[in-house]
């Protein structure tokens, strides 16, 4: 199971404060600190700390610029704004622009044109979003045909199916019970959709917005997606109840092989 | 039509070992040798890199009551295995990439050579010979860890390869190794869930993985080898498929193994219908070897000289593109 730190997000006041001020310490400390617990990828948001569109260019240039130094680990470029990507992306060291995530594109058809033609040109990652301009579907199936839309319009782009990491969308549990096992039907569906089969990924504190134990719901809805296929997630890698039921999800699926250390293997990927 | 070949696509290599030290590493090795750093299965050259060859190390044992069976000592001949200098250049001249030097008399019960009296074996085989040298214990943990030491000491910078850790002490050797520039031979029996923690305990102690060899403990042709292959093959595709913590090259013992069982050593008298014993024995120590092979075995540890003049020619073969 991979793990896409979500913390360096502008959500977050440390960061959001970090972002305006131009002050890099909260990013480079959490980059760290996620690395060390165990991510394998730092996804940068800045959210709510701009005001408009083109501060938004600038702050992901700059958190590209303070991160990329501080860690081993690819970035995922999280924005709305896709000349905010693809300036990022211009920034990315060539040792690490193949493992870059794009994050993210919906199944629409301008937008699905433009972010896979800049993955073709600079050979990264995307995360794909199975919605459209309507919105999330309800159905797994509904999902399942976006996905395929998503891998049909990468293919013709030239981006292979296993640089995509499709994520089928949960929503919160408190108020959109009925979705969390249709995401889990489509997770199943999606990778069977091409060979190699893309990728799968989950936003998953979606599922427990607003809910008084998000962590429990979290990792048991980890578990869950596991077993259907489910590759990464975007979760807290400081969450150790949440890596504990990552890493176990590894062996219970005999994805790798057992040993008594293998929680504390799972999140020293840089052994 | 074209048949389309397909391939696996792995996501790393198994890690290489450097066996020796020369003088312009640090040591007295006529040369170094490489080790592992498969990118595919053993010998799949048409879906990744094989760099380096699989070697034959071959065993010299210091036991001074050596109870190895008439037909293999005569084969080395008697003067020759009371003398472990002797011995090892003997190995050179049949063909040796390295020696294995066991040290089976620190055993009270095979002659109890102190620790001092084993390090000094250990130099006078690297005296005899520039071959790269690997060094195991006698297998009696309580004596082990001293003679050891010892050894590792005597023969700092010359980068030998020393065994055997095992999960219930490891540790001192570990530190012996560490200290003394030596990569670490790390059994376990035939278990791969044991062979993966062990590896990782031992990188706790901030041994570099890269000088750390595993050893599965095979066993002998028609005494479970299908099971050890099994192991084999289970621990090399986690380790391709990303598992750091078993992409290290393999070691077995194969003329231990081979060597315990009549199949080899039985007399032509008493089992006519085997054929021939001064093939057979050979025989059953090359095939197992052949079978090590295929599981991704780096380094056979060896006895008989025809056995090693075969798979040596197997190797050749099967390295050839």
């Amino acid at each position: 199971m991979k793990i896409i730190g979500e913390r360096c997000n502008g959500m977050f006041l440390d960061i959001r404060e970090g972002i305006q001020k131009r002050d890099p310490q909260p990013l480079i400390d959490w980059a760290k600190k996620q690395e060390e617990m165990g991510a394998d990828w730092i996804d940068l948001n800045a959210g709510p700390a701009c005001a408009n569109e083109a501060e938004r260019v600038e702050a992901m240039k700059w958190m590209v610029e303070v991160v990329q130094p501080a860690t081993k680990l690819p970035l995922a470029l999280d924005s709305t704004n896709y000349d905010a990507i693809e300036e990022g992306l211009k920034l990315i060291d060539e040792a690490h622009i193949h493992d870059t995530l794009i994050n993210s594109v919906p199944c629409e058809q301008e937008k699905m044109d433009r972010v896979f033609a800049m993955a073709a040109e600079f050979g990264c990652k995307v995360v794909c979003l199975t919605m459209d301009a309507k919105g999330v579907p309800q159905e797994a199936e509904s999902r399942v045909a976006m996905a395929m839309e998503l891998v049909a319009n990468a293919d013709m782009a030239g981006v292979p199916s296993d640089d995509l990491y499709i994520d089928p969308l949960i929503l919160p549990c408190n108020v959109a019970q009925f979705h969390c096992p249709e995401v889990l039907k489509a997770l199943a569906q999606i990778k069977t959709l091409a060979d190699p089969a893309p990728n799968t990924v989950l936003g998953l504190s979606n599922v427990s917005q607003k809910s008084p134990d998000r962590s429990l719901l979290n990792r048991t809805y980890l578990a869950m997606g596991a077993s259907c296929g489910l590759d990464a997630v975007i979760a807290d890698p400081c969450d150790d109840a949440l890596m504990e039921v990552a890493a176990s999800t590894e062996v219970l699926l005999n994805k790798k092989i057992y040993a008594d250390s293998y929680v504390k293997v799972y999140r020293e990927k840089n052994l | 039509m074209a048949v389309q070949i397909l391939k696996e696509k792995y996501a790393q290599p198994v890690r290489a070992f450097k066996l020796g030290n020369t003088a312009e590493e640090g040591g007295t090795r006529g040369y170094s040798l490489t080790v592992g750093g498969e990118g595919t299965l053993p010998f799949q050259h048409y879906e990744g890199e094989n760099p380096n060859k699989p070697i034959v190390a071959m065993e010299v044992n210091s036991n001074k009551q050596l109870d190895w069976k008439d037909t293999l000592v005569d084969a080395i001949g008697k003067d020759v295995v009371a003398d472990p200098a002797k011995w090892a250049q003997f190995n050179k001249e049949a063909g040796a990439d390295a020696i294995y030097l066991k040290l089976d008399s620190a055993d009270p019960d095979k002659g109890g050579d102190s620790p001092e009296a084993c390090a000094q074996i250990a130099k006078d085989v690297l005296a005899a010979v520039d071959l790269p040298l690997i060094v195991a214990g006698s297998g009696n943990a309580t004596v082990d860890e001293e003679v050891l030491m010892a050894v590792a000491e005597a023969t700092k910078g010359e980068g030998l390869l020393l065994g055997f850790a095992e999960t219930e002490h490891y540790k001192a050797l570990v530190a012996a190794c560490l200290g003394n520039g030596h990569g670490i031979i790390a059994r376990s029996p035939l278990d791969i869930n044991i062979c993966k923690q062990l590896n990782i305990l031992i990188g706790e102690m901030n041994m570099p993985m890269e000088r750390i060899v595993i050893d599965p403990l095979v066993s002998s042709v028609g005494y479970g080898i299908e099971y050890a292959y099994s192991i084999m093959e289970r621990g090399r595709i986690g380790a391709l498929t990303g598992d750091k913590t078993l992409a290290m090259p393999l070691i077995a013992t194969v003329g231990f193994e081979a060597w315990r069982q009549k199949e080899a050593w039985g007399t032509t008298e008493e089992y006519a219908e085997w054929g021939e014993q001064s093939q057979r024995g050979p025989a059953w120590e090359a095939t197992t070897a052949a079978a090590c092979l295929q599981g991704g075995v780096d380094i056979l540890c060896m006895r008989h000289p025809d056995a090693v003049k075969t798979i040596k020619h197997q190797i050749d073969a099967l390295m050839t593109k």
